[in-house]
């Protein structure tokens, strides 16, 4: 049995035995962890109130055979921004999804942990509609398969002429080429932005139908890539009831 | 392999380890213990089991476990309609009653929003506690949730669809357990009891 002291996001939680949960965290060093933390469920527990989902903490974790235990938490900042909005708390959860979908276990991807960190703080502190959108396409960027947005990904025509994105082929399409939906000249605009290195200016935009164009293809991107649905993007799709 | 047990006590102990927190050798032991039991009493858990299965129903109204189409919160007169007390499950409001301090009528919203694992607004109760506002006369709608990610989500997301109705909507207050030592709170819920202050009449 070694110890090891890491810092972690804390992105979900099972709930195992009486009074215990399996905790799954993204750390700075190991990668996506699952650990065993005893006794959290009880009102007596210690650190309990720490562990859950969207936490920043600092752990001390002993590893078993299989899995990991919890043997100390520390809270590096608080959540509490997050708790404090449904609509950024819904946000955070989309992203600790997306990260958990795409982190392995106790394989180092310092640059997931820095990514999520850096938004959830960022989330905490503004308000603006992209945010996950943004995070999405950095995190898309980041695994390599990037949309291609400066150009027609059939023929390389300029930006100025593009007016489709297929999910499928991974970027926009000129009028020739075009297979997939049709796409605003202001929202690809977005979509350079956040891609192209100008992150604030997309953020700083207010909500209109094109950040809307954007958020809904950027869940679409990410699905695509992750093979799977995301459920957290997927509960609030239909606010009214 | 075939089965070290006989046919019907091997479909015994698949049963009882389907039950929740009994693995198989819990329900091995269980099942040995029944086998030895007198029939009279093994009679009396059949009964038991299938007597409630077929007598609980859900309240119409609360979605508590009732016998009747009303629980017996809803359909005591001397209880408040005006207040209602928003619970995720049926086991929160015998913990509630076990306070002597609410005497309202309860909504068992069966389940959260969580939506980590896609549980939406729509799977739970939420739409037939919207429409119990307005017939009831309903002044005030406490949040009586788990103070957990979940409970949160569900808490904001009923504020926002219960306020346009005119509805005074509170949650229950999160703090330090009676008797304990400021010493050994954590640092969150130390925070919220702060947040949640109220002044002293001495």
């Amino acid at each position: 049995m070694t110890l090891y002291r890491d810092k972690a996001v804390v992105l979900r939680t099972y709930d195992l035995r009486e009074a215990d949960r399996i905790i799954v965290m993204m750390t700075e060093s190991h990668g996506k962890v699952r650990a065993v933390a005893n006794g959290v469920r009880k009102m007596s527990s210690r650190f309990g109130a720490r562990l859950e989902p969207l936490s920043h903490v600092d752990i001390l974790i002993s590893t078993g055979k299989n899995l990991g235990t919890v043997n100390q938490v520390d809270l590096v900042t608080s959540a509490k921004g997050l708790y404090a909005d449904l609509d950024r708390l819904t946000m955070g959860l989309a992203m600790l999804e997306a990260v958990d979908q795409l982190g392995m276990e106790n394989e180092p991807t310092e640059h997931l942990y820095r990514m999520l960190v850096g938004a959830l703080q960022w989330l905490s502190e503004n308000d603006s509609s992209l945010v996950l959108a943004a995070f999405y396409f950095k995190l898309l960027v980041a695994e390599g398969v990037g949309a291609q947005v400066e150009a027609c990904v059939g023929c390389g025509a300029p930006g100025d002429r593009l007016v489709a994105f297929d999910v499928f082929r991974g970027g926009a399409q000129c009028r020739d080429c075009r297979s997939g939906a049709t796409i605003s000249a202001e929202a690809i605009g977005i979509i350079q932005d956040i891609v192209g290195g100008r992150l604030n200016n997309a953020l700083s935009l207010r909500a209109s139908s094109a950040t809307r164009e954007v958020a809904a293809l950027a869940t679409k991107c990410m699905e695509h890539h992750l093979e799977r649905r995301l459920k957290s993007v997927a509960v609030f799709e239909s606010p009214e009831m | 392999m075939a089965s070290a047990y006989t046919q019907p006590m091997q479909a015994l102990i698949d049963a009882l380890s389907r039950l929740p927190g009994i693995g198989p050798k819990s329900a091995q032991r269980i099942a040995f213990h029944l086998i030895k039991c007198e029939e009279r009493d093994v009679e009396q858990l059949s009964s038991a089991i299938t007597k409630a299965k077929t007598m609980v129903k859900f309240c119409q109204r609360c979605f508590n476990f009732s016998e009747s189409d009303l629980c017996q919160y809803c359909g005591d007169d001397r209880r408040d309609a005006t207040t209602i007390c928003v619970v995720e499950e049926s086991r929160d409001v015998i913990a509630i009653e076990k306070t002597r301090e609410f005497s309202g009528q309860y909504h068992v919203l069966l389940g959260t929003i969580n939506p980590l694992d896609g549980v939406g607004p729509e799977q739970l109760k939420i739409r037939e506690l919207l429409q119990r506002i307005e017939p009831q006369g309903v002044k005030e709608v406490i949040l009586c949730l788990n103070p957990n990610t979940e409970g949160d989500v569900t808490s904001m997301y009923l504020a926002r669809v219960l306020r346009p109705l005119g509805v005074k909507v509170t949650r229950i207050a999160s703090g330090l357990p009676v008797g304990g030592d400021l010493e050994y709170a954590d640092e969150l819920t130390l925070g919220r009891a702060l947040e949640g202050r109220r002044e002293v009449v001495g």
